[in-house]
């Protein structure tokens, strides 16, 4: 694969951005924060429309309520905050007045993951997945890239339903635009015959790494699997890789437990599949302090640590 | 006009029991306590019925305390959106009609039940309104042992900062919650100085009063540009001798004998209008 990948900006950049175009023609567009405009990257939303913010203080519960009272009278409401508090302060408000009530809120989960690195634990989300897979009516979605992240963007925002976008705030590198997104339905970045790796969010980048230093050091030739959708999951494709018998390894910055791992499991096993599985993520413990990227690397969510896990689930010897 | 709401009052109060005794379960203190107020704001202060529901312009009504459902229940088959036969069904197998409103049933603006959320909800729904410039009126109904919720608390700042004098919240103030007064739970008292602290404008009132109810209804918003409470002084199991200001019948069910009793007890009431 090609080695030489431009980076991009963050995500949640792209995000604001592409609000804003969808905001010049649609006046019932809204974005709802609570005090979150600046790490949200929603400054210049706010400066252009500033009719189209509404702010409602340090407040999570009442964002999420707020929102959905406001998309029942007929907004179109993206409620932003850090994914930390949203998706579990004000879940309740996400359980009962978006999804129970259908109240078609776009929730937006920022600096999600361990993004907000050594700020510690009351600021990663690794448990978002896990919680809003168990709740009816919401699609749960982490875009990979900046492609990703404008479609998905348009895409919920032209659904009249439920959805959940998780984002991180480090710039991000650009992946292939030539494979189309579509909410619910994977996207195969690259075809390999002997091993598959279904990554989300912001560990695709890392896993196609991995797959080229597999490539590199082995010959070894990987799938590699931009899963932003964790629920509705695309069965039909988990079927198709699953199918040739190939390992696979599934790589999240999220806990193992409960995540988009676990889900590929549950079903692939319910649909007779055995391939040898291994699920990555950062592990049931309280996370290790540092960094972003101090903690990916210190539970190996790095080119250099998934290639390792795979060469274990492939029975290869690590030795070039 | 007033004759007849007096006489709605006191025949919703028998369809609430009639359903509480059939399905053998219920919220029938609580629902005692708030139909008066439902009464009033639905046949003679809000702009919503069957043939409105749909539109944008309509008032928007938001329970809060969603496990007084039944009251909820019986003033919407009364104004129409549903055949009153259909709450036979109330609480059994793969029936709409829950023990909390939820928008599979006609005429049920938002699904409630978990407390501390109505408000936020009325105050997106207040927030639109003004957005689009439009003219609707937004209530929402809350208990006072409900007021211990912190949400509350963030969505009465949030009402008073956008200034919604296009939303009304009333308290259905009847002291009582399942375990205790609600002064010894957790006393939420003095509820209107809370309120006004944050910007509110209040009234009390007799919550039982049809006239006085609709009397206040009528001047709202109480102020510009200040959202407005209404705290209707209320007694729980109301109308009901052997239930009033009794804690056990918060979601008690009665026996026979007690089903009849208070069925004899509305009929004369009905009599003496």
């Amino acid at each position: 694969m090609d080695r030489e990948i431009n980076m991009g900006k963050a995500n949640l950049e792209v995000f604001s951005e592409t609000l804003q175009h969808i905001a010049e023609s649609n006046r019932d567009l809204l974005v709802v924060t609570s005090d979150s405009r600046g790490s949200g990257k929603l400054v210049p939303f706010a400066q252009r429309f500033p009719d189209q913010l509404v702010e409602v203080g340090i407040a999570e519960q009442n964002l999420v309520g707020i929102s959905a009272g406001l998309a029942s009278a007929g907004k179109q409401v993206f409620a932003v905050s850090p994914a930390c508090f949203l998706t579990a302060r004000s879940l309740e408000q996400i359980k009962n007045d978006v999804t129970y009530s259908d109240n078609a809120v776009t929730v937006v989960g920022i600096s999600a993951g361990v993004s907000y690195g050594a700020l510690g634990s009351t600021h990663h989300s690794l448990h978002d997945y896990a919680v809003l897979r168990a709740i009816h009516n919401i699609i749960v979605c982490a875009p990979a890239d900046n492609f990703e992240t404008e479609e998905a963007v348009r895409q919920a925002a032209a659904l009249n339903q439920p959805v959940y976008l998780r984002f991180g705030k480090r710039p991000m590198p650009l992946l292939r635009k030539d494979v189309p997104f579509v909410l619910g339905k994977g996207r195969v970045l690259q075809e390999g015959k002997d091993l598959a790796i279904v990554a989300t969010g912001e560990m695709v980048h890392p896993a196609l790494e991995a797959a080229a230093l597999l490539n590199e050091s082995a010959d070894i030739e990987v799938t590699v699997i931009s899963m932003h959708t964790v629920k509705p999951l695309d069965t039909e494709l988990l079927i198709q890789v699953a199918a040739t018998g190939m390992p696979i390894l599934t790589v999240e910055e999220h806990s193992v437990y409960g995540g988009m791992g676990e889900a590929c499991a549950s079903f692939l096993l319910q649909e007779g599949f055995h391939n040898r599985f291994q699920v990555m993520g950062i592990p049931d413990e309280y996370t290790v302090t540092g960094s972003q990227q101090e903690i990916f690397d210190h539970y190996g969510l790095n080119g250099q640590g998934i290639m390792e896990v795979a060469q274990q689930l492939l029975g290869v010897s690590q030795e070039k | 006009m007033k004759e007849s709401l007096a006489k709605k009052s006191i025949e919703y109060r028998k369809r609430i029991l009639k359903y509480i005794y059939k399905a053998k379960a219920g919220h029938t203190g609580g629902s005692l306590s708030c139909v008066d107020v439902l009464n009033v704001l639905y046949n003679r202060i809000m702009n919503v019925g069957p043939s409105n529901f749909d539109s944008p312009d309509r008032d928007r009504y938001v329970q809060s305390k969603g496990h007084c459902v039944e009251a909820l229940f019986v003033v919407l088959a009364d104004q129409g959106f549903f055949p009153e036969s259909e709450l036979e069904t109330l609480c059994q197998y793969n029936s709409h009609f829950i023990g909390h409103p939820t928008r599979k049933v006609p005429g049920v603006e938002q699904n409630t039940g978990a407390l501390g959320h109505g408000l936020s909800l009325s105050v997106g729904m207040a927030i639109a309104a003004k957005l689009d410039k439009k003219d609707y009126q937004v209530f929402t109904l809350m208990g006072d042992g409900e007021l211990a919720e912190g949400s509350n608390w963030e969505a009465a700042l949030t009402a008073s900062h956008y200034k919604l004098d296009n939303l009304c919240a009333i308290v259905d103030y009847n002291r009582l919650q399942i375990s205790a007064p609600t002064r010894d739970v957790c006393n939420t008292d003095p509820v209107a100085d809370k309120f006004r602290s944050f910007g509110w404008e209040v009234v009390e009132v007799d919550g039982h009063d049809l006239d006085a109810l609709e009397a206040t209804f009528r001047k709202l918003p109480f102020a510009a540009g200040k959202p407005s409470l209404v705290i209707a002084h209320t007694v729980k199991g109301k109308g009901i001798s052997y239930m009033e200001n009794v804690l056990k019948w918060h979601h008690g069910v009665p026996s026979e004998d007690q089903y009849e009793q208070a069925q004899k007890e509305l009929d004369s009431a009905l009599l003496a209008l």
